[in-house]
């Protein structure tokens, strides 16, 4: 097989690989985390690398969220790369100190005379009946700090590129995978090619709505589309991948030439990261070209349930998207 | 080594308390007169501790600090125009303007940043050793913190990774009796906070902080375990600050009999003492430290005033470090 070619990898599979080639690329990269060794990770995600890199490289911790992202920054600050597994995004609320007051401010503070080249991968989301503690969608927290780039891959393809990426980036990323997707495959290149941050990914090309997603919500947005096309309505579907930096530029584009946006989050709507895509439409000349209200389609504003029935309520499904999605084009 | 005996290292310890205190002392003074602003932790009184600790590490050697982190930050090696120039908010400060008093660092020599969290620079000691042990070198990572730090979790979750990984770092707790306005006996039910590293299995001593002899004998035998690769050791130093927490502290948790009983407990005249005692140091050459530290600190002053302003314009900077790839 030459480098060039692509398989099929879960996207759990395709995180590990991401892992695998920068560890073999670069010896200053080392993976830490609660059960990252033997275990092989709480979903997995490092499944064999132990036996691969060794146990110094891939370090399993005590559980300790705030001692692990602080021993990372340490780390990063004298010249390593380490990449953080917390194992539920939900525990990050542990370590927010050594994100938000530490990780992300250094360099500034130090008016750019060093740098904290870390990964922080977590992940995140509902589904699988955690409930409220282990089921949260986190994005808009770190969105929200200068300092800090936010990830958010939805695809295979881009669990592995975002991340070799986020490896590479000087300043600290915080990679929000989704546990839903982990056994999701997709075809992903066997090279280490990158996906750029900061680059928004048109999805599925559409002329009457624009629906914007993030994370699990993407493959349902896509399933919606199909429905949707049936009903002779074209949605384009656009994934931002990469919430800070954030490309608003391809979304402004899709919703001027096509006039209507719904924007799709399984976050609770409010103070969600939506709101900033919905304010970067309105604040840019699609305004103009707007045919119908920017409209939200999020997670309820209550914490994750654990009843099956009532975890699937609270969060958007394909269902709910075409039916926004329907009302957007018919009303307006 | 013996201090207060030997002429070098005599001069080299007076010189560095007295450029802390003589700095601190100008930092107080433009403070009052509105010249300097924001806030301010001023580690008067405890100058014996950064001047003993870091006379114990070897260049290229790192260290992490605290708010009150000036003294720190000159006995590790930084240059006193730079940091004036920080604190008077100037272009050519260590952080160009964006770190201030309470987040001063000099990462050319080793100083991984001061720290305005408490504890906070506590784990990030530990992975600094962490990089160390995984590049197979031989530096030692210095961490310093207040007594108040001792019970946050950072300072838990930072000892006990440095302890079960024998991580090269030296835990220096500077315990100068008040977490601002919290005592140090009513905030932990240890008589001894050095006693607290029983409990992560590394040894821990309490010295006398006001004794640069002390403070050095008990790092110096830290840093050699730790270079040894025998793991982290906690070291605790009491001592006392002279001054309040901050500009904004009213003292009212302290008595003024408390304070004067360790004024006449000065670490900088007793070492004098000591040392002219021992006849490693004249009247004449402790003078010369004295002045000779004043004029260092003015000329500082002076370069700092002389330099340009941090610019707004170029604020948005260092938010992010430009890509690699």
């Amino acid at each position: 097989m030459t480098t060039t070619e692509s398989r099929t990898l879960t996207y759990a599979e395709a995180v590990r690989e991401a892992l695998s080639q920068a560890m073999e690329a670069d010896e200053r990269v080392f993976l830490l985390g609660e059960d990252v060794g033997t275990y092989g990770g709480a979903f997995g995600v490092t499944g064999d690398l132990v036996h691969r890199f060794g146990e110094e490289r891939v370090r399993d911790t005590p559980i300790s969220e705030l001692g692990i992202v602080g021993a990372a920054v340490g780390a990063a600050l004298a010249g390593m790369r380490p990449i953080v597994e917390i194992q539920f995004s939900d525990f990050t609320a542990q370590a927010m100190d050594q994100i938000v007051n530490q990780a992300a401010k250094i360099h500034f503070m130090l008016g750019g005379a060093a740098t904290v080249p870390m990964v922080l991968r977590a992940p995140g989301g509902s589904g699988t009946g955690a409930a409220a503690q282990h089921s949260q969608s986190l994005e808009a927290w770190f969105a929200h700090v200068p300092g800090l780039k936010v990830v958010m891959p939805a695809t295979a393809a881009d669990a592995k590129g975002l991340l070799l990426a986020a490896i590479d980036d000087p300043n600290p990323v915080i990679v929000l995978e989704h546990k839903l997707l982990y056994k999701q495959s997709g075809v992903v290149p066997q090279s280490p090619a990158r996906v750029r941050l900061g680059e928004t990914a048109v999805r599925r090309d559409g002329t009457d709505l624009t629906i914007v997603a993030t994370g699990v919500m993407v493959s349902r947005a896509l399933e919606a589309a199909e429905q949707l096309a049936a009903t002779g309505i074209e949605a384009a579907v656009l994934d931002p991948r990469t919430l800070r930096p954030l490309d608003s530029k391809t979304i402004v584009d899709s919703v001027t030439a096509t006039g209507r946006a719904l924007l799709v989050q399984e976050a609770p709507k409010t103070g969600g990261f939506m709101a900033e895509v919905s304010a970067a439409i309105v604040e840019s000349p699609a305004f103009g070209h707007l045919t119908a209200p920017v409209t939200r389609l999020c997670g309820l504003d209550v914490p994750i349930p654990y009843a099956p029935q009532l975890e699937k309520a609270a969060v958007p499904q394909t269902e709910d998207i075409v039916k926004a999605a329907t009302g957007l084009v018919n009303q307006w | 080594m013996d201090l207060t005996g030997n002429a070098s290292l005599a001069r080299e310890t007076l010189r560095t308390m007295w450029t802390i205190r003589r700095f601190e002392e100008a930092v107080d003074d433009l403070f009052a007169r509105g010249l300097m602003h924001g806030t301010m932790h001023l580690s008067i009184g405890q100058e014996a501790v950064p001047a003993g600790a870091c006379l114990a590490l070897a260049d290229g050697d790192y260290i992490t600090s605290t708010h009150r982190g000036h003294g720190h930050c000159i006995a590790k090696g930084a240059r006193l125009d730079a940091m004036m120039a920080e604190l008077l908010a100037k272009e050519t400060g260590y952080c160009r303007g964006r770190g201030g008093s309470m987040h001063i660092a000099d990462v050319a020599t080793g100083n991984l940043g001061a720290n305005g969290i408490v504890a906070g620079g506590v784990p990030i000691a530990s992975g600094a050793g962490l990089a160390v042990k995984l590049r197979g070198g031989q530096q030692v990572v210095l961490s310093f913190f207040g007594d108040g730090a001792v019970n946050e979790g950072a300072w838990h979750e930072g000892v006990n990774l440095a302890a079960i990984w024998d991580l090269p770092v030296v835990f220096v707790c500077e315990n100068n009796h008040y977490g601002m306005s919290m005592s140090a006996k009513r905030a932990a039910k240890v008589d001894r906070l050095g006693d607290r590293a029983a409990a992560y299995g590394i040894p821990g001593v309490t010295v006398d902080g006001n004794d640069p002899q002390e403070v050095f004998d008990a790092v110096s035998a830290a840093v050699a375990r730790a270079r040894a690769g025998d793991g982290p050791s906690l070291v605790e130093a009491m001592t006392y600050r002279w001054k309040g927490h901050s500009k904004s502290d009213k003292n009212l948790y302290r008595t003024r009999e408390e304070i004067e009983s360790w004024r006449e407990r000065d670490p900088i005249v007793r070492f004098e003492r000591a040392a002219i005692t021992a006849g490693a140091l004249s009247e004449e050459d402790a003078a010369e430290c004295r002045d000779e530290a004043r004029d260092r600190v003015r000329a500082a002053i002076r370069t700092a005033n002389a330099a340009p302003d941090a610019s707004a314009a170029s604020l948005t900077d260092a938010v992010y470090a430009g890509s690699q790839s």
